[in-house]
């Protein structure tokens, strides 16, 4: 496992490899349809994602009186609805992780290759743990705007773990996975 | 103990705490991959997740999915729709379940998870004497499920059972990771589209392990067979590659016409969260 922490270095997220499982501490912030929407129409986005790691989720949190918000639910969304904004979001916002499920295109993975940015790939289904990794909610932007699911959460987050499945030497696992399984359906299916 | 207290109590548990079976066919596949790698991180943290969700009565899964109650008739008169509803409604309002219960025509949301049709209830005649069973599906598992028409001159597959193990596989290909893999498969060869379905998604009833392998000695052949072949095909848990891409197989079947042969296969997720609640005898 191998154990990254924001910032997170260029060198340190370009050296990684498709396959490689790895555990998350630190910021990390939350971002999906709605966000990527509003980044494309030219909105604002008022946290530098420079080294950082966006997150396609959109938790369940509730209002805690004295310590501001109790994470209850914060499993991975599925990433390919944001496929339309995502290449031109890593190349301006120098974004070193995006965390989702299920995979991205190829014009995301070239962005990926070109910006030194990997995918990781969270496990579906897994809310309550992740939401158990989320030491402090740290803020939240576009709040009012969005509502509590599609809002910007700012996550301190400690162990939490992923496989890379998309890395930046243009590598998808999903690819690769998809295209041997085939094969061997084809050569089952001839027995 | 009132009922709707009981089945909200139900609802709860269902929503919280993965069936053992499950939970067990899951370890068991943890104990099959290499040390460290993807899809042993994979099993792990699913491991942790059900671990955490029973500690903390929490649901494990934000999609709490289509509830489904499997009702023995002998409970028609108690377990009314009626009270199915409020059971489900103060479930909700306590958290078990996410609003998830949207109108398809005017897009607004049901948020006490109630409306005609929702949840779905069958009064059944083939349960234990005075039990319900409630079933809980999330929609990335439902959108792989898939109905195929024999004969399949795309696949190459014929009317006989070579054919219907061809489209089970294909399934599983198409699906790769994406219905939150490793998942179950429960399969109706032959009836009409619709009970097809109905018979496939009971079939994810019959526990994991020998004591819900089918009665039918060609079935459980099958069974086996295509959970082999299955995991033979390296997609392993989320579609990261491994050996465990299906922790069970369930076929049934039933009489067809002889104009019709469909194979129907429900798949189910790792989530896979159904209990049975004893409220009488
Ligand atoms: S497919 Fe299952 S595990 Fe995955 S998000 Fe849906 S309900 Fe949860």
């Amino acid at each position: 496992m191998k154990k990254l922490e924001y910032p997170f270095d260029e060198g340190q997220v370009r050296a990684l490899k498709a396959g490689d499982a790895v555990s998350l501490s630190g910021l990390v912030h939350t971002g999906r349809d709605k966000f990527h929407k509003f980044f494309a129409d030219g909105g604002k986005i008022l946290v530098d994602f420079r080294d950082g790691a966006l997150y396609h989720c959109g938790p369940v949190c509730v209002a805690d009186g004295a310590s501001g918000w109790r994470v209850v639910s914060a499993g991975p969304t599925t990433s390919v609805r944001e496929n339309p904004y995502e290449p031109a979001f890593i190349e301006s916002s120098g974004v070193r992780i995006i965390i989702g499920k299920g995979g991205m295109d190829a014009a995301t993975l070239a962005a990926m290759k070109r910006c030194g940015c990997v995918y990781v790939q969270a496990v579906g289904g897994a809310g309550a743990l992740y939401a158990a990794s989320v030491k402090r909610v740290a803020g939240v932007d576009l709040l009012e705007e969005f509502g509590a699911a599609e809002a910007c959460w700012h996550f301190e987050v400690e162990d939490f773990r992923g496989v890379v499945a998309m890395d930046a030497h243009g590598n998808s696992l999903f690819a690769e996975v998809a295209a041997e399984s085939r094969a061997k359906f084809d050569i089952i299916s001839q027995s | 103990m009132g009922t709707v207290e009981k089945i909200a109590g139900l609802i709860a548990e269902t929503s919280s705490s993965l069936p053992k079976d499950v939970e067990k066919a899951l370890a068991a596949a943890l104990r099959r991959e290499e040390r460290g790698g993807s899809a042993a991180v994979v099993l792990r943290t699913i491991l942790d997740n059900v671990a955490t969700a029973r500690r903390g009565g929490s649901p494990l899964c934000q999609d709490t999915g289509t509830l489904a109650f499997y009702v023995d008739e002998s409970l028609r008169r108690k377990v009314t729709p009626a009270v199915i509803k409020k059971a489900v409604a103060l479930a909700t309002k306590r958290g078990a379940l996410r609003k998830n219960c949207i109108d398809s025509v005017s897009g607004k949301s049901y948020d006490d998870n109630c409306a005609d049709g929702a949840p779905v209830i069958h009064y059944v005649d083939w349960m234990e004497k005075g039990c319900v069973e409630l079933v809980l599906k999330g929609g990335g598992s439902e959108n792989m499920s898939r109905q195929y028409s024999l004969p399949d001159s795309a696949l190459g597959a014929g009317r006989d059972l070579a054919g219907v193990r061809k489209c089970i596989l294909d399934a599983v290909v198409k699906a790769q990771g994406y219905g939150c893999a490793p998942g179950i498969l429960g399969v109706c060869i032959g009836g009409d589209r619709a009970t097809a379905y109905e018979v496939a998604k009971e079939q994810l009833l019959r526990p994991l392990g020998k004591e819900g392998d089918s009665a039918d000695p060609t079935l459980r052949r099958l069974e086996r067979q295509v959970l082999k072949d299955a995991n033979s095909l390296g997609i392993g848990p989320m579609g990261l590659g491994g050996k465990t891409i299906l922790l069970g197989v369930r076929i049934a079947s039933r009489p067809r016409v002889p104009a019709s042969f469909f194979v129907t296969v429900a798949y189910m997720c790792w989530a896979c969260r159904r209990k049975v609640e004893k409220l009488k005898g």
